[in-house]
Parts: structure tokens; C-alpha cells; sequence
């Protein structure tokens, strides 16, 4: 029917950054020949792109920089507070939780979500959330100093624990491919706060934040602020907010894994790289 | 040296360049350089083949993410949008309206472009980096030239939707 099939915008941009398939190539030559609007734009495309070539490499030849050793590097993060631990699925003794087995979930769960704007600021939980979201936000960003006590230390658990005046749970993210980078001790509303932080081989972070709380049990719900956003949910006496990426649906699945693993103590999930380890146990150490 | 080692540290003046650009300061964009290349070393047995370069490049865009996220917290008080026209014409006004016409877009527009023109890496890459479909990178590059042309064809760009 067509001679010609018609080009696309993306073909456009396509042809400028060199990545059109060989056997359109004619096409669009042919296409811009006729289609001076198009042409024109071309044009600008590629006169910014050059534009752009020659003022950075310009500016970039201006400020030579100092040159960066790798060796050099490696040495300095030695002396890093070990992130090591390939699987530190830290843990916590069990026989704290007795009275924890008797909160049982109402009907929906947690598994329901209530989406829900920030609501009345007075409200502890909305409160907890605000409170995730503000560490998260100031946290995820120190590159240097993400957290206060380091995964490897064996007394992260026990400390952060009395500090908040509840046994801690650590909820293991490895299914995801995020690793506990360790926590750090904040003061909330109702008290003190134990903020946990995970990273992937990417450089993406989640946090993980727990505190007393005097609230009923509420299901899950969805927090969002800028680009990043929490889901937390009380259980007990004690509040939680998963908060990462504005992701609803990939937060939700943090939200019920930290859920299920604290409530149930279920397995986690087949596909988990640490399937062989117990997820609760006494704190140890990587290997 | 580990193959590996050599690739990133191949790598290392991509890097800086484009972090250069990301962040306008040469300091902090050798910060961001080094902590990726810390985290690339670091987690070398996380890396199970394909482009060392594309993956370096998604961590640091991380990186930057998350540095950005830190500082939008923070009250800031440079408007950088109200009242600058391009530059008068000269000899030199070329490359400053390039610049200004790159501040002006979003974030992740202006990393599509970069990413794209300067370090001339494919859609593919780019979209992998940005954990983004190829459509959405299509869309971003398109959104980009687009207003940069407009900045440069002289409108005001806050007549532009910044999407």
C-alpha cells in the first residue's frame, strides 16, 4: 500500500543519534528531502548536539582535573566501616516475641491498602509516616556516613532495640537484592526511632523505620512526597514505614515482605539468595 | 590489573565528564565519581558480565539521585527560571545558551541527552540506566531537543510546560 511507511518522530531522533537501522536509513534521507518542517528540525537537533559536544569537551580541557586513582580508592574504602556481611540477615532473639504471636491481623490485613493522602497531622500514624519520610529523605542522600552503626556490628540489634524499648526486627530485603547497610537511633514523636538502610549493588536505597506507638492496629498505607514515598502500618505497640521510591507497587512489595516476615515469621520468598539461613536467629556474623 | 579494574578505570574520564555536567561543580562531581567507582569495586562479585560502562553509569546516576532528593529537602533560594533570556549573541554566547538551556530541564530530561549526545551510549543503555522503557527515554530525548530548541529559537522558557 505505502511506498513509503511513515517516519516517526522516534526515527527522527533516531537518525540523529545514529541508531536507525541500516535498511531505513534511505528512508528518512528521503523523507527530510521532502519534509522541510522535519528537516529543519533535524537540523536544530544535531546543531544542539554539537553545540553541546564542544562546550563541555572546551570546559572540560579548561578545568583539568586531578587525576583519580583507583588504587588509591581502594585503600580509602578500606578503611570504610565494612559493609560487608553478604547476607546479614540480622536478627533478634525469638523469645521476645511470645506475646507478639497473639496480634493477629483483622480480616483484610495489612494486605489491604488504604491509599490516603497525608491526613490530620495529628494523627500518630500519619505522624510515623512524615517522620520515615523526612529520614529518608535526609539519609539516603550521605554517601559517606548512611548509617550510624554498620550491618557487621553485632551489637546493632540489641542497642537499637533498647534504645527504642522494643525488641527490633530486622526484616530481610535480600530477595530484592538490598542488603542491610546498618541503622541509625532518631528521635520521633513518641519517642526514639530505629532507622534501618538498605542499598543495592546500584546505589538504590530503602529504609526501614520503627517506634513505639500508641495507635490501633492499622492496615497498610501509602504515603507520598515528592519523589519518594512510605507504606506503614502499626502492629502492637509498635509502628512501621517502609519508604523508598515513589513505586507503589514495587514499595508494596517491601511493605508485605518486612510484614509478613515480622508477623508470620514466614520463610522468605523462594527466590531469596539466603533461602538456606533462618530468619530469625541469634545475630552473627556474614560468614 | 582484573579485566575488570581496567574497564573502570577506562571508564573514569566518561564519568567525570558527565558528572561534570550533572552537577555544574567539579568538586562534587569527583565526589560522585569516586563513591561510584568505591561502589563498583566493592561490588565486583555483583557483577556478572555485560557493559561495565552502562552499569558504572547507573550507579552514578543513582548516586545523583539520591543527592538530589537530599538537597530538594532543603529551602532554596535561586530562581532560576524568571528572568533570563538567552545570552546577547557574540562569539562566546553559544556555549552559555547551551548550558542554560540544559539547567532549564528537568533532571532526568537532561540526563537522557547527555547520555545520549555527549556519551554517545544507545537508547538501550540509557534506558537500562534509568530503569525506564525505551519508550519513556524516546519521550524524555523528544521533550528535551524540544524545548532547547525553543529556548534557543528565543521563547521565554517559562511559557514552556516543563513535564
Amino acid at each position: 500500500m505505502h511506498r513509503d511507511p511513515p517516519v516517526t518522530e522516534d526515527e527522527l531522533h533516531a537518525f540523529v543519534d545514529g541508531e536507525l537501522p541500516a535498511d531505513r536509513l534511505a528512508d528518512i534521507e528521503a523523507w527530510l528531502n521532502t519534509h522541510p518542517d522535519d528537516a529543519i528540525r533535524v537540523a536544530a537537533w544535531q546543531a544542539q548536539a554539537a553545540a553541546i559536544r564542544s562546550h563541555f569537551s572546551a570546559t572540560l580541557r579548561d578545568v583539568e582535573p586531578k587525576p583519580l586513582k583507583i588504587d588509591s580508592l581502594m585503600q580509602r574504602s578500606r578503611k570504610w566501616p565494612a559493609i560487608v556481611a553478604a547476607m546479614v540477615v540480622a536478627a533478634f532473639v525469638v523469645g521476645g516475641f511470645a506475646g507478639w504471636m497473639g496480634h493477629n491481623t483483622t480480616t483484610g490485613g495489612p494486605a489491604t491498602e488504604e491509599p490516603a493522602e497525608m491526613a490530620a497531622p495529628s494523627d500518630p500514624t500519619d505522624q510515623l509516616a512524615r517522620q520515615a519520610l523526612a529520614a529518608h529523605k535526609l539519609y539516603i542522600g550521605e554517601i559517606r556516613h548512611p548509617v550510624e552503626v554498620s550491618a557487621a556490628e553485632p551489637y546493632l540489634t540489641p542497642w537499637l532495640s533498647r534504645r527504642i524499648g522494643t525488641t527490633l526486627r530486622i526484616p530481610d530485603f535480600s530477595a530484592f537484592d538490598m542488603k542491610l547497610l546498618g541503622g541509625r537511633l532518631l528521635p520521633g514523636e513518641s519517642g526514639p526511632a530505629a532507622l534501618l538502610m538498605y542499598e543495592n549493588g546500584n546505589g538504590d536505597r530503602i529504609t526501614f523505620y520503627s517506634a513505639k506507638l500508641q495507635a490501633p492496629q492499622t492496615s497498610f498505607r501509602y504515603y507520598q512526597s515528592d519523589n519518594v514515598a512510605a507504606i506503614r502500618w502499626v502492629v502492637g505497640d509498635v509502628g512501621y514505614a517502609v519508604t523508598g521510591p515513589a513505586d507503589k507497587m514495587r514499595l508494596k512489595e517491601f511493605a508485605k515482605a518486612a510484614f509478613e516476615q515480622l508477623e508470620n515469621r514466614a520463610p522468605p520468598p523462594s527466590n531469596t539468595r539466603s533461602s538456606n539461613q533462618p530468619l530469625i536467629s541469634r545475630q552473627f556474623n556474614g560468614q | 590489573m582484573s579485566s575488570f579494574r581496567q574497564d573502570v578505570e577506562n571508564n573514569v574520564p566518561a564519568l567525570r565528564r558527565y558528572a561534570r555536567v550533572l552537577t555544574r561543580d567539579g568538586e562534587l562531581a569527583d565526589d560522585l565519581v569516586q563513591d561510584t567507582l568505591v561502589r563498583a569495586l566493592r561490588s565486583e562479585h555483583l557483577f556478572h558480565g555485560g557493559e561495565v560502562r552502562s552499569w558504572l553509569f547507573t550507579i552514578l546516576t543513582n548516586l545523583n539521585r539520591n543527592r538530589l532528593r537530599a538537597l530538594a529537602r532543603r529551602p532554596t533560594t535561586a530562581s532560576l527560571e524568571d528572568d533570563d533570556a538567552p545570552d546577547a549573541s557574540g562569539p562566546e554566547a553559544g556555549g552559555r545558551d547551551i548550558e542554560r538551556a540544559l539547567s532549564l530541564l528537568a533532571e532526568e530530561q537532561k540526563q537522557v541527552l547527555l547520555l545520549v549526545v555527549l556519551e554517545g551510549l544507545s537508547y538501550r543503555e540509557v534506558a537500562d540506566i534509568q530503569g525506564i522503557p525505551i519508550g519513556t527515554v524516546m519521550s524524555r530525548l523528544a521533550r528535551a531537543r524540544a524545548q532547547i530548541k525553543a529556548y534557543l529559537d528565543g521563547e521565554r522558557p517559562a511559557l514552556r510546560r516543563v513535564k
